[in-house]
């Protein structure tokens, strides 16, 4: 799928920031945006940005598997990273880590059979005032997430997900 | 909510925040710019400034506690493109101070990015943002837009002869990023690994040009420094560590959180101000300087003070002022595990003893967690640990390598207890 009109903006926006010819930079950006509308990043989308920023695509591919944050394979509609770290297991992240992989009937790594959400286990999001910390779709982070927590916040999602579908 | 923004009486950086209150004319209202309004008004020297940061004896508050007013003499006076960046990559374990400095204040980081620039004589910045807390993100570029339309960042500031250009970098989940040389390659668009030093980043740093690298506390100190005088910051603390320091408090405390104070402050006072372990269990032990410091035994962290000094003699580091309070129930085998995993989960890859030493040290602590110890498991963690110190680039192998060295060392029997037994010694709930 080539970069839409929109996507370009963006990134176009991001290059600016950067010294002249040091466009490179722009690169985590890049992927950010292509990944934001896409959900994952597809070789062909690799080679867009690649072509786009002038890099190599091999260059490109290093950033994009170096990162913990960028999908090589398509995800759920949301995905749910869980910080494990050793602040939030103190604070009950374990109790959340059972009863995510328990409601969804998922493990890490794995997505539900409606393609909703895929459950992956996190590093330390610098926030373990507020454990456990988990983010949805690496851009909301939502915090102390009891299981009364999560069942709300699962709600929402559903919600959310479903009125964009109506308006699609 | 508001509990966690009770930042403790000694608070400076944090004085005054409700969260709210993070635009610029709040910061303003806080007397935000004023430093800066000083310096460009009256024309005082970048020396002279530089001068009160020696003298404020501010050290680095990212973890290793260099003193930043000789940081910055390290720049090359008359190098023509320079860069000041400042590293908002908080990812080390237990660490949520910039995060929150960000959010609820981010113009001090700012004003203090800007006064570094003119310090050493820079154009352009970078505050390389952690990738995980991306509201944070988009409050510093409203912050930022905020400046520039105040005129604070731009060509000819407030009219006088220094121009500076500032954005906000997002990052994307990497630990190794939070170190100075991997955050340059990240910020030039490449993997995060780290570069050999020397070169030092202030003879070649980011696109190969003069750069200085900053933690966000340290910034944020700066604009203090330049309005209340040097001394004025020195006398918060002590003489070779001037100033307040924020302490993240997590783990089995009653209310986890940032708290602003003196350095030299005893632990006990930090702990009670935590509202105590959780509970009202007993105090088993703390990390006191985020997950790469030693861990140390509740007797030896209740008789300490929490300065650079006084934590070194004790054994460990004040680190990046994360402090992770466990309680009598936690199992130590258990918690060193979940450490070793995120170790070797975030090895970049170059170097080969942190590398393969991350995984060899996470796969005998997984087998003697799940009753599959064996005999000289505990030589060997340790013998594997001392090879993986100072064989690597850059400090994250060493940050590897001193938990499990302390934890071993400090609960040498619950580790012997977990292979002979094949079970934990206390009653775990990690």
């Amino acid at each position: 799928m080539p970069l839409s009109a929109a996507t370009r903006q963006k990134i176009d926006k991001a290059i600016a920031k950067y010294p002249a010819g040091r466009q490179q930079s722009a690169v985590m950006a890049a992927l950010t945006i292509a990944q934001t509308e896409h959900g994952w990043l597809s070789s062909e989308t690799l080679r867009e940005v690649a072509e786009y920023l002038n890099m190599p695509p091999v260059a490109v591919y290093e950033v994009a598997s170096f990162y913990s944050m960028y999908h090589l394979k398509p995800m759920g509609r949301y995905v749910l990273t869980l910080c494990t770290n050793l602040p939030c297991a103190l604070q009950g992240s374990d109790v959340a880590a059972r009863y995510l992989q328990e409601t969804l009937k998922i493990g890490w790594k794995e997505t539900t059979p409606d393609g909703m959400f895929t459950l992956l286990q996190g590093e330390c999001m610098g926030a373990c005032q507020e454990a456990p910390v988990l983010l949805a779709n690496h851009q909301r982070m939502c915090c102390k997430m009891t299981p009364p927590q999560i069942d709300a916040l699962l709600v929402q999602l559903r919600a959310e997900a479903s009125q964009e579908e109506r308006h699609e | 909510m508001r509990t966690f923004l009770d930042f403790g009486s000694d608070a400076v950086l944090l004085a005054g925040l409700t969260g709210d209150n993070w635009r610029l004319k709040d910061y303003v209202a806080r007397g935000g710019y004023e430093a800066l309004k000083k310096i460009l008004n009256e024309h005082i020297a970048p020396e002279e400034v530089l001068a009160e940061i020696k003298l404020s004896a501010l050290r680095g508050r990212g973890g290793a506690g260099f003193p930043t007013g000789m940081k910055w003499s390290f720049m090359p006076p008359n190098a023509p493109e320079k860069y000041v960046v400042c590293n908002a990559d908080e990812g080390e374990p237990g660490t949520f101070k910039d995060r929150d400095i960000l959010r609820f204040n981010p113009h001090a980081v700012i004003e203090g990015m800007i006064i570094a620039a003119y310090v050493m004589g820079c154009a352009r910045g970078y505050n390389y943002i952690h990738g995980e807390i991306w509201e944070v993100y988009e409050r510093c570029e409203e912050a930022l837009d905020e400046a520039r339309a105040a005129g604070f960042i731009g060509s000819h500031i407030m009219g006088s002869g220094f121009s500076f250009e500032l954005f906000n970098h997002h990052g994307f989940g990497a630990y190794i990023c939070g170190e100075e040389t991997a955050l340059l390659e990240s910020l030039e668009g490449k993997k995060g690994q780290s570069r050999y030093k020397p070169p030092f980043p202030a003879n070649v740093g980011l696109y190969g040009k003069p750069t200085t690298v900053n933690n966000v506390e340290t910034l944020a100190c700066v604009p203090l420094i330049v309005k209340n005088g040097g001394q004025w910051f020195q006398n918060l603390g002590q003489p070779n560590a001037g100033g307040t320091k924020i302490f993240s408090v997590s783990g089995d405390v009653e209310r986890p959180g940032n708290y602003e104070l003196r350095l030299g402050t005893p632990f006990a006072t930090l702990l009670e101000m935590a509202g105590g372990v959780r509970g009202g269990r007993r105090l088993k032990a703390v990390i006191p300087g985020g997950s790469s410091s030693p861990v140390l035994p509740a007797a030896i962290m209740m008789e300490t003070h929490l300065d650079y000094n006084s934590i070194a003699k004790a054994g460990s580091m004040l680190g990046s002022g994360a402090v992770i309070v466990m309680d009598e129930t936690r199992c130590m085998v258990r918690c060193l595990q979940r450490l070793s995993e995120f170790y070797h989960e975030e090895s970049c890859g170059q170097c080969t003893p942190c590398r393969e030493g991350t995984g060899w040290l996470a796969r005998i602590m997984h087998r003697i967690e799940h009753g599959e110890g064996r005999p000289g498991d505990i030589e060997m963690l340790d013998r594997i640990a001392h090879d993986i110190m100072g064989r690597t680039i850059c400090a994250m192998g060493d940050a590897a390598a001193l938990p499990v060295r302390s934890f071993i060392k400090h609960f040498h029997d619950e580790f012997e207890y977990h292979i002979k037994h094949r079970r934990c010694q206390v009653a775990d709930h990690v």
